[in-house]
């Protein structure tokens, strides 16, 4: 058995779960206060004051809010499938949450204050407790993990979501869940397509599927060589600048099928309360239903994340140099901007009807994002 | 007890994702409700990515669940909700006589398994990795080109043929619903008849 206490590499282990704690609870805050944002953002867009009571400026509203969901009844109806029931909200979470050891919140070897100090103490303990653990805490990395596949691994686990939508519209054994659940279906795998060639200009720029070293290679002109603008694997010179045609196009066609793809407003069929109630979690109340919100708002994060870090160069932004810890906060504002966008477009513009949905995607998205791949290829031939 | 004393955390993980993929096909055959037997096939898929990930494939792994997990299956749900398939009733006649042939075809399966198992030495760990994108594309596009192209061409055959047969039994239905509509349409005798209930009248 010792050779399998060696086989794991201890403090590697204990540094990422520490890390997918603190990541954890930052996407959880920043998922509860998009909630607030967008009640807030869509109050003065329709002209009224939204919440503002619980707290300063209502800023307690999600743990109000919270506190409601936890302590409500949870009604389980008597037709459903209760298995099925009750696994589907999980379903639908936990692949959402899984995406988040991938996310480059910023740079490399970011020095850690008081890292100096830490390094001793964990050095120190683990010789007296004869550990022999050699651990270098003076900088960290602002991501879990990286592998070589990492943007297929987010496809992968965004993939898996579908099920949750899918399962809770089948075993709610009720009219209005089976038909959002249908919809959804339908509408999740119709827009894949769309969302994951659109990236496919942006890996021809970049040459990996590596999420962190995709945004590493947009650090040039001072942290603003983003993708689109460009980016970096072109070249040097004017002529790099030909691959930002492909970029902006493929920065549409991916935010276009994001929405689509979260089930967003103008997009948002599977939960049209004029013909469906509330679509495939009708059914559902208390904390289940709460489970479905919050992996809407993860995987709106998640998207924004990828649109951040695959065309608006993730945390690289001006200065980046020389305050290095200005990543994360660069990061995140871009991930705040597309969130907003998300509450802007909900403020704006009405639904779809579900046929123009179908017709958008696959007449005019797919075949658009199939040239843009055909005209990124060519140019980057053209400009190599 | 030798082997134990080498047995690392990869081990273990195979061992999970192997048992669970296991348990999850027997789900597939032994339910009879086709929704649970369909979440069983998804949990192979994802557990058999585990299994890649344990041999370091991580592109394998990844496009397993893509495609398979995340595309296929999802087609295979959608089907089953949509024509709401019910459970399936024990069937034992008809499957009166195939159990006889269980024992030789499961004997012949363990046969070849056990043979290819033999074939198979322990591989050399080597410079490339077998699941890398860089690899399976310069594969895919040099040494496997024809198969691959001819497996595409094969797939939009299959595609093409599936639209042909919803097509001509869909023209029958439209051609119906066409003539009761043209019928519907004519607006003479719904006028004769009000026009004879107010003479009536």
């Amino acid at each position: 058995m010792s050779s399998l206490i060696n086989s794991i590499d201890f403090p590697y282990v204990l540094g990422a779960l520490i890390k997918v704690a603190i990541f954890w609870i930052t996407i959880m805050i920043i998922c509860a206060y998009a909630v607030y944002a967008e009640r807030r953002v869509l109050a003065v867009i329709q002209n009224r004051l939204g919440p503002n009571r619980v707290g300063w400026q209502g800023l307690l509203q999600p743990f109000a809010d919270l506190i409601k969901f936890i302590f409500k009844e949870d009604i389980i109806p008597m037709s459903v499938n209760r298995a099925l029931y009750v696994m589907a909200p999980v379903i639908s979470l936990v692949p959402a949450m899984m995406v988040l050891i991938v996310y480059p919140f910023g740079p490399d070897d970011l020095p850690l204050p008081g890292g100096e100090f830490l390094t001793q103490v964990v050095n120190d303990l683990s010789t007296k407790l004869g550990l022999g653990w050699n651990v270098d805490l003076r900088t960290v990395d602002l991501h879990v993990t990286h592998f070589n596949v990492g943007i297929l691994y987010v496809f992968a686990m965004t993939g898996l979501g579908v099920y949750g939508i899918v399962v809770a519209g089948w075993a709610s054994n009720s009219k209005y869940s089976l038909l959002g659940g249908l919809r959804s279906s339908a509408q999740m795998v119709s827009y894949e397509l769309g969302l994951s060639l659109s990236v496919v200009a942006v890996l021809l720029m970049a040459g990996t599927l590596d999420l962190t070293e995709i945004v590493r290679q947009q650090s040039g002109w001072g942290g603003m060589r983003w993708n689109i603008f460009g980016g970096t694997s072109a070249g040097e010179g004017l002529k790099s600048l030909a691959m930002a045609v492909p970029a902006i196009f493929a920065f549409f066609i991916y935010l276009i099928s994001a929405i689509a793809e979260t089930n967003r407003v103008p997009f948002d069929l599977p939960e049209a309360e004029t013909e469906l109630v509330a679509g495939f979690h009708t059914e559902y109340s208390a904390l289940k239903f709460a489970l479905f919100f919050i992996a809407e708002y993860v995987n709106m994060t998640t998207v924004s994340v990828l649109a951040t870090s695959l065309f608006l160069g993730g945390w690289n932004g001006p200065f980046i140099n020389v305050f290095p810890w200005l990543g994360p906060i660069y990061f995140l504002a871009k991930v705040f901007f597309f969130l907003f966008l998300y509450i802007w477009l909900r403020g704006t513009l009405p639904r779809l009807r579900y046929d123009q949905l179908m017709n958008f995607g696959w007449k005019f998205l797919l075949p658009a994002a199939l040239f843009n791949i055909a005209l990124a290829a060519t140019i980057a031939v053209l400009v190599y | 007890m030798e082997q134990f004393a080498q047995i690392q955390v990869s081990h273990l993980f195979f061992l999970a994702f192997a048992s669970l993929a296991v348990v999850a096909a027997f789900n597939v055959i032994l339910q009879r409700n086709p929704i649970y037997s369909a979440i069983g096939l998804i949990v192979v898929m994802c557990s058999l990515a585990g299994l890649f990930l344990t041999l370091a494939a991580e592109f394998i792994a990844a496009i397993q669940i893509i495609v398979y997990a995340g595309a296929i299956m999802v087609l295979f749900v959608f089907v089953i909700m949509l024509l709401n398939v019910r459970e399936e009733d024990a069937k034992a006649d008809r499957q009166k006589y195939l159990k006889f042939l269980a024992v030789p075809l499961f004997l012949a399966l363990i046969a070849e398994v056990m043979a290819v198992l033999k074939t198979i030495g322990n591989p050399a760990a080597s410079e490339t990795v077998p699941g890398a994108v860089e690899t399976v594309a310069e594969g895919m596009f040099t040494t496997y080109l024809l198969p691959f192209e001819a497996t595409s061409v094969l797939i939009l055959m299959a595609i093409v043929g599936s639209m042909l047969l919803a097509r001509r039994e869909s023209k029958e239905e439209t051609d119906e619903i066409e003539e009761a509509l043209t019928v519907a349409n004519q607006p003479t005798p719904i006028v004769e008849e009000s026009s004879e209930e107010e003479v009536h009248a």
